[in-house]
């Protein structure tokens, strides 16, 4: 439970921490909350030589409104985003996705930009940004470029952010008043989904039905050619590629991405 | 007003609230300056040969201090097999020529700071030759953990050969079923650790979180080829033990060598990585129940095969399942009742004792057995109950198994319980949602229980524990108790019982325990036996300190003692009638040592029972349990604190229940622990559990003249099959008749699921 020798730096500011990661490659990490990289280093399954401190960079932080987005800083914790008026308003799914995040402790050092560079198909925030289909805003030594939400995950643990790039925010369309569903299916309440489901507007996000976020598409499909919540809800499962572990299998998580996608898609909340 | 059985608020928590306790780790003392490090070498397989160990590397790291191997610590005897178990089956202190289970303890490396260690062990290199992992409650003797042993099987108690043929003759329902009892882990808030030095004068200083010091000095003196006068343990603030922390561990005496080998202190605290290998596990054990009866609800015969997986090395293993047996026909009047259970090593973590250790396997067989008899007969479960309960009794009652139930009224406890819950309309209720098909169905489960504390045996025959009990010419009392406190209230307790006699207020009261030095005897704390016996001790101290003082009184007031009245309120002896020829305590104590030591022995064991009902939701689409009530009636006699009995309970059934719904510790086909961590191991939290509802129940006992029983594991008891029982009842209408523990939302789904493709063949 004692993490490998590392360095450390509290970057200055975004551009500092870039200029590190350029610098250090695949040896550094950045550190924001810290509540899925440092229990990964302390059992050693992460031995970053450098972490690169942006926890404190309050130039990152933040919830505001740019034209037809919401804008979240990639600092802010999810507990502030959970309680933002300005994203209850005009993204409540992601929101409400932030306040599902871990326990009390864990949302109040978190940040949503570390959830999204963490990239566990089982988290939450992944899957609410999948399900409003927003954008990742992205900052390295070549300049500043935004990825779909789609595009950004490509793997367990793993996103197409290049080793100088950082997150710097994350932009949602405003969709104040568009019903939404939300469904978390889990043992305990702090524990990651053994599968999750968010929906909006015609778009559904799985989260753990494979190793990254993703849209039950069939379900999607057939949802535009006018079939009902529950015929929809039953090809959930169609194109994915769950694991598994201690708490489910293959055919079980199958099987309760079906149930929660018609629970969602009838905007239910869990 | 007595104190006793008032809401006294626990005088331990300001300082565990504000600076917090001093656990091992935390221990600052000038004696262990300069202290060295040990880290533990683990097995990172189940079973293997040891070929060779290479600590070259390890040696030349920055820090280290030394390596040490079996053959550096040859001097240690191995530890035999508790119980009356196959003797070749005996634990080394570091593994010698195999490994037998993940975590088993290989080498040792000493640093000279704590961070140092874990590099250092990544060095060490051992090479295994891999063996077939043993596994299961029917491991084959093809691959054997010792093969001196000649099996896996390390023993018996009873005798299956005895086993009657005739036992289910005349019974019009008969029903069987394997039961898995799980093996969970203890996973106490702090886990292991140790410090150690040695003096100038070869007598060793331990301090080691432990349930009873006096145990743990044994231990080490017996492991460490010791006089046990050459020892003295010293205990911290123990974050919690729940049976695991009893005795003296492997690791414990490693250290204390070390020490001695060094010619420094060392000290040693486990990560909880290592704690959830390298900790004794609990319950592990496979029930094979059969019970017959008359259609209309007579249980006529019960049996009941255990088999305890006891793990690599047969620690409690080899009597946890003698105390299922004992406890085998519960609460129930069951004419012909029989059993028997074999003990089994296997390539995983030892099976330790585990809050209730034995006897909340035997509750949750029979529990479960009540349940399928009802369901197979068609009766209500509360029915079946009633009927079958002991009646009433005041005289103790011998059951077929040996044990001498002290007091008890079953039925009553059943029939508090039902009508808290309101049992009549929970079952209109689970009969609306079934009729509806609603998704959310209703679950009602019952566990009734007796139960077995205050076994343990100190000084002599008869449990018995001692208490010293001193007034200080400044007018504060200590008490010096052989229990040993990590969490229970003790200091808040043992000061009520003592302020009742002296009238000394509670917060001049000072308990002490766990040190050998000051009190030498005692049998610490585990098997809930604390208050009957050292909460009675000190109330027999306090007693005969005011008969010490009222003599010595007598003699200044030169008056008889019997003319002598104690006023509490004044903590002061005056001659009956005259106020103002008064003594006080303070004078008394002043002029020569005011104290007393009593040993409290008692006849016997104390029977606590209740009843528990658990209400449930199930959504018989995802299969995921939600525990909506937990009403409980544990009747353990007199209360002393309300507020620290419900302390007891409410933990109680909340581990309970966790091991109904979610506990378990799990190995793969190869014997890899996959429940290495908090992430993978679960507990419910507040959120997970209702607020209980919890009823007042006191029969007292005799057997003490407090007339309480032990409350610590009642919990437990009565909360694990009550939760599977509710959870079984709550899809037993969609023909799901048994639901292993952990009843997790995916196997209640399979179950459901299994369910209906089975009646579907049926009617096809």
């Amino acid at each position: 439970m004692i993490p490998a020798k590392f360095d450390y730096v509290a970057a200055e500011s975004a551009g500092h921490a870039i200029e590190l990661l350029a610098e250090h490659g695949d040896d550094a990490k950045v550190l924001a909350g810290g509540h899925s990289l440092l229990p990964m280093m302390k059992l050693r399954l992460a031995t970053p030589e450098l972490l690169i401190d942006i926890g404190g960079l309050d130039e990152l932080a933040g919830v505001s409104v740019d034209g037809p987005d919401l804008v979240v800083g990639a600092t802010t914790r999810h507990a502030d985003l959970a309680a933002s008026e300005l994203a209850r308003a005009e993204a409540p799914l992601l929101a409400y996705a932030a306040s599902q995040v871990g326990d009390p402790q864990i949302r109040h050092r978190g940040t949503i930009g570390g959830s999204l560079s963490h990239a566990d198909p089982a988290a939450d925030l992944p899957m609410a940004l999948v399900a409003l289909g927003g954008t990742v805003v992205v900052e390295g030594q070549a300049g500043t470029r935004t990825v779909g939400a789609d595009d950004f995950f490509l793997g367990y643990f793993e996103t197409v952010l290049a080793p100088d790039e950082l997150v710097t925010a994350v932009r949602v369309p405003r969709r104040p008043g568009v019903p939404w569903g939300y469904q978390k299916f889990v043992r305990r309440a702090n524990d990651w989904a053994i599968v999750g489901v968010a929906a909006l507007d015609g778009r559904i996000a799985l989260a753990n039905m494979g190793p990254t976020p993703l849209r039950a598409a069939a379900a999607e499909n057939a949802l535009a050619a006018g079939a009902s919540a529950a015929d929809a809800a039953e090809l959930a499962a169609d194109g994915t590629s769950p694991g598994e572990d201690l708490h489910a299998d293959r055919e079980y998580r199958r099987h309760l991405a079906r149930i929660l996608t018609r629970r969602a898609l009838e905007h239910e909340t869990a | 007003m007595s104190i006793l059985g008032t809401r006294v608020l626990r005088t331990e928590d300001p300082r565990f609230l504000t600076t917090g306790g001093v656990y091992v780790e935390d221990l600052v003392d000038e004696r262990l300056d300069g202290a060295c490090h040990v880290f533990f070498v683990r097995s990172p397989v189940a079973h293997a040969r040891i070929s060779g160990i290479d600590a070259s590397a390890a040696l030349a790291a920055p820090g280290v201090v030394a390596v040490f191997t079996a053959a550096d610590v040859a001097d240690l005897p191995t530890i035999p097999p508790s119980g009356p178990m196959n003797k070749h089956m005996q634990q080394p202190m570091l593994a010698t020529d195999k490994v037998r289970y993940v975590g088993e303890p290989v080498a040792v490396v000493v640093v000279e700071q704590p961070y140092q260690g874990e590099d250092a062990l990544e060095l060490v290199a051992v090479d295994y030759e891999p063996l077939p992992a043993v596994l299961g409650f029917d491991p084959s003797d093809d691959t054997l953990l010792f093969e001196d042993a000649g099996t896996n099987v390390a023993g018996w108690w009873g005798n299956p050969a005895e086993l009657k043929a005739d036992l289910f003759d005349g019974c019009e329902v008969v029903v069987s079923q394997v039961i898995i009892n799980q093996r969970v882990a203890p996973a106490p808030m702090e886990s292991r650790g140790a410090a150690a030095v040695w003096g100038a004068d070869g007598r060793l200083t331990a301090w080691i979180p432990n349930q009873g010091a006096q145990g743990t000095k044994g231990g080490l003196a017996r492991m460490l080829n010791l006089e046990p006068s050459q020892v003295r343990v010293i205990t911290p603030d123990v974050g919690g033990a729940f049976g695991a922390k009893f005795g003296a561990d492997r690791e414990h005496v490693i250290v204390a060598w070390v020490a001695r080998e060094l010619g420094r202190p060392a000290r040693w605290s486990e990560t909880r990585y290592e704690n959830l290998i390298g900790m004794t596990h609990g319950r592990a054990q496979q029930h094979t129940i059969t019970i017959g009866g008359s259609r209309d609800g007579d249980v006529l015969a019960y049996r009941l095969e255990v088999v305890q997986d006891a793990g690599a090395y047969v620690r409690a293993g080899g009597f946890l399942p003698m105390l299922t047996r004992l406890m085998t026909s519960g609460p129930y009047d069951i004419p012909r009742a029989e059993s028997v259970a074999k003990v089994v090593v296997t390539s995983t973590t030892p099976i330790g004792a585990y809050r209730g250790a034995g006897r909340p396997e035997a509750s949750a067989a029979l529990e479960r057995a009540i349940d399928l008899f009802a369901a197979e007969a068609g009766l209500d479960p509360a029915d079946v109950r009633r009927k079958n309960l002991l009646p009433a009794f005041t005289e103790p009652h011998r059951t077929a198994f040996g044990a001498l139930y002290d007091t008890g009224d079953y039925v009553t406890g059943l029939e508090r319980a039902l009508a808290a819950a309101g049992y009549v309309e929970l079952r209109a209720e689970q009969a609306a949602r079934r009729a509806r098909g609603d998704v959310r169905q209703l679950g009602i489960g019952l566990a009734s229980y007796v139960e077995i504390t205050g076994m343990g045996e100190g000084e002599g025959s008869g449990p018995n524990e001692n208490a010293t009990v001193e007034v200080r010419p400044d007018g504060t009392a200590t008490i010096l108790t052989g229990t040993s406190p990590h969490g229970q209230g003790h200091q808040t307790a043992w000061a009520m019982l003592a302020s009742e006699e002296l009238g000394i207020p509670v917060e001049k009261i000072t308990l002490k325990w766990g040190d050998t030095d000051l009190i030498p005897k005692g049998g610490g704390t585990g098997g809930s036996r604390s208050l009957q016996l050292g909460g009675a001790a000190v109330r027999q101290a306090s007693q005969e300190l005011i008969e010490e003082a009222r003599q010595r009184a007598a003699a200044q007031l030169e008056a008889s003692p019997a003319d002598l009245v104690y006023d509490k309120t004044k903590t002061s002896f005056n001659v009956a009638g005259d106020p103002d020829a008064a003594v006080p305590l303070t004078q008394l104590a002043e002029q020569e040592r005011l104290l007393i030591r009593a040993v409290f022995t008692g006849p016997g064991a104390t029977f606590p029972f209740g009843t528990h009902v658990a209400v449930v939701e199930v959504d018989a689409e995802t299969g995921k349990p939600t525990l909506l009530r937990m009403i409980t009636v544990d009747d353990a006699g007199v209360v002393l604190n309300p507020l620290l009995a419900e302390g007891q309970r409410h933990g109680g059934i909340g581990q309970g229940a966790a091991q109904a719904m979610v506990e378990e510790v799990v190995y793969d086909t190869d014997g890899n622990p996959l429940t290495t961590s908090f992430a993978d191991y679960p507990f419910v939290s507040a959120t997970e559990l209702p607020s209980f509802e919890l009823v007042d129940s006191q029969t007292p006992t005799t057997y003490n003249p407090l007339g309480v029983k032990g409350i610590g594991e009642a919990g437990s008891i009565g909360s694990t099959p009550a939760v599977q029982n509710a959870i079984v009842d709550a899809v037993a209408h969609l023909g799901v008749r048994h639901i292993d523990m952990p009843t997790t939302s995916r196997r209640i789904w399979q179950a459901i699921r299994a369910a209906g493709q089975h009646s579907e063949s049926e009617h096809a």
